[in-house]
């Protein structure tokens, strides 16, 4: 028998109310947000219960949302998989943009110690927990978070380009 | 020594001044990298051993790093293909394919059967190149020369094959949202023909001379074995994990382009370690070439090789340079003034050496909000230092060459 999103969102719900939301199918993923103080909860609920069993942290990433209310600027978006059923799902965390960070799931999924290293190098993300939080891809000296908003990709300065000529503005770009 | 290496605050030259041997021996600290011709790509692992034996390695990554995903939140959805060729760069047409078909995803484009046929072609092609690569270079490392140079000239021919199709060899850019850009030639299918003639040969003579070899077994048998939960646990995929004995292979869970309509196993090893990957995409080899023959076979009849979408596919060249209504459809399309829902989209590919992501938001715009490539090997390679422990200097190196870690798509 299949696991059905109905199961997995009833689950939830039961176990951690009003702390899962959003429930919503996107495209061919089931998605969700949860609070991000139970992320570790949740995601160890995810991984240990017996029909859930999503045994297998396929990818991790964060996104900037600037424009976003204050708490709501930063997310942490976890893809996981369930193989015995094939079933994917895509939890959501947003934090603060003021002081964003998040409980370490290094603990639960090995394969998590990187991908947050890689999103604490390019959003300045704080995962509390962490064994070893530092920069991964960016040489250490690097002040920036390069893949915030606000960090443009090219130098302003720069007169030998126009990208107004090229279609691209600073707003739509 | 080892002050010359490193800072004294580093954690290996605290360590060196606690330990000492019981015989007076030191131990001692290695800097494997980050260019040396063993490692094949610029990776870093400073290594702590005592003699020839490693007890730790720190691996340090990201030297070429070219910000990718940064670069593709300013590039029109045209302008990140050569951006995906440049990850993985031994089977750029996976990436490529990957990349439309998440497009395709997020516009509900369905592609003409033919067209996908010719994906799953050129996308087993590109998964051939990418073991020939990884099988033939641990040969090299363990010191066999010979296989290499027999297998090597068959990637020149996928090469040539590619250049039929459009006209690059290694960072293809092939392509288009809903197909290719052109049909494929009679040369192209001819060239494929001779590829399908003679490579099975060649790939015989490859295994032959590898797998039942004295020195070549000795060399990998046992060498940087992992566990299956260990390898789920550091998130393999691909060969890697199916040599520790797990058949995950996306092309079966969720098939994309069509691969349901084919009949191929997943070879999967059993201990993990070095030998039984190697064995295991020896095996894929066959398979995609079983998979390249169903293709041909089962090809729709007819001439399709793009979806019906003058909204994203750039309209003939031909018609751009005499036709108003053409020219106006290729700027929109190059400037990426086209319609793009608001979505979330994620879609994997198996890739040659894992599951190859792409995690797309969009709010809209021309260019992608987010884009996110899970890169395979950027997430394996974390459990290298844990598998060279305990390993000799010699089997570290050959550990680094079938794990097929590739510095373009670790670093993107």
């Amino acid at each position: 028998m299949a696991l059905e999103t109905i199961e997995i969102q009833d689950k939830l719900t039961e176990t951690f109310g009003e702390n899962v939301f959003h429930f919503n199918q996107e495209k061919d993923v089931f998605s969700f947000e949860v609070a991000a103080d139970k992320i570790t909860a949740v995601i160890l609920f995810l991984k240990n219960d017996p029909i859930l069993r999503f045994h297998f942290l396929t990818d991790l990433c964060g996104v900037h949302y600037p424009d976003s209310e204050v708490d709501r600027q930063f997310a942490i978006v976890y893809h996981l998989h369930n193989w015995y059923e094939n079933k994917r799902i895509k939890i959501k965390a947003f934090i603060s943009g003021e002081k964003p960070e998040i409980k370490s799931i290094s603990n639960i999924f090995l394969s998590s110690n990187w991908m947050e290293r890689e999103t604490y190098d390019f959003y300045g993300v704080d995962f509390i927990g962490h064994p070893q939080l530092k920069r991964i891809l960016n040489m250490d000296e690097m002040i920036s978070f390069p893949m915030r908003k606000e960090f443009p990709l090219e130098d302003g300065g720069r007169t030998d380009k126009d990208d107004r000529f090229f279609g691209r503005t600073i707003d739509n770009c | 020594m080892s002050e010359l290496l490193l800072p004294p605050e580093h954690r290996y030259a605290r360590i060196i001044k606690e330990k000492l041997n019981e015989d007076g021996s030191e131990l001692s600290i290695l800097n494997l990298g980050p260019t040396h011709p063993a490692t094949h790509g610029i990776f870093q692992n400073i290594l702590l051993m005592d003699g020839e034996r490693i007890l730790e390695a720190e691996p340090t990554i990201g030297y070429i790093h070219r910000a990718f995903e940064k670069i593709a939140e300013n590039r029109p959805f045209y302008q990140i293909t050569p951006l995906t060729d440049r990850m993985n760069y031994c089977s750029s047409p996976i990436n490529n394919m990957g990349w439309w078909m998440t497009l395709e995803k997020l516009l509900d484009i369905e592609v003409p059967k033919r067209a996908q046929y010719l994906r799953v072609i050129v996308m087993e092609l590109a998964r051939i190149t990418d073991h020939i690569i990884c099988n033939s270079i641990l040969g090299v490392d363990t010191g066999a020369y010979t296989g290499f140079l027999y297998v090597f000239q068959f990637r020149e021919k996928v090469y040539e094959i590619y250049e039929e199709i459009c006209g690059a060899r290694l960072t293809t850019n092939m392509g288009r949202i809903g197909g290719f850009e052109r049909d494929w030639s009679a040369e192209a299918f001819r060239k494929l023909d001779v590829f399908l003639e003679e490579f099975p040969a060649a790939w015989k003579e490859f295994e032959n001379l590898f797998e039942r070899n004295r020195i070549f077994i000795d060399r990998t048998v046992n060498v940087g074995a992992i566990s299956a939960e260990q390898a789920m646990a550091y998130g393999f995929t691909g060969p890697n994990l199916r040599a520790a004995g797990v058949d995950y292979d996306v092309r079966v869970s969720q098939p994309y382009s069509s691969y349901e309509d084919f009949d191929f196993i997943v070879p999967v090893g059993k201990s993990g370690d070095t030998y039984d990957r190697f064995c295991v995409r020896n095996a894929e080899v066959w398979e995609s070439l079983s998979i390249i023959r169903q293709a041909l076979e089962k090809m729709p009849e007819g001439n399709d090789f793009h979806a019906d979408v003058p909204d994203y596919y750039l309209p003939p060249k031909e018609d751009v340079y005499t036709n108003m209504e053409s020219l106006i459809y290729h700027f929109k399309i190059v400037m990426g003034e086209v319609p793009i829902p608001v979505a979330e989209i994620y879609h994997p590919v198996e890739g040659g050496n894992g599951e190859l992501g792409f995690y797309l938001v969009t709010d809209g715009s021309r260019t992608p909000y987010r884009l996110h490539f899970r890169r395979p090997c950027f997430i394996y390679y974390q459990a290298y230092p844990e598998m060279i422990k305990g390993a000799l200097l010699s089997d570290a190196i050959v550990i680094l060459s079938s794990l097929n870690v590739i510095a373009g798509e670790l670093d993107a």
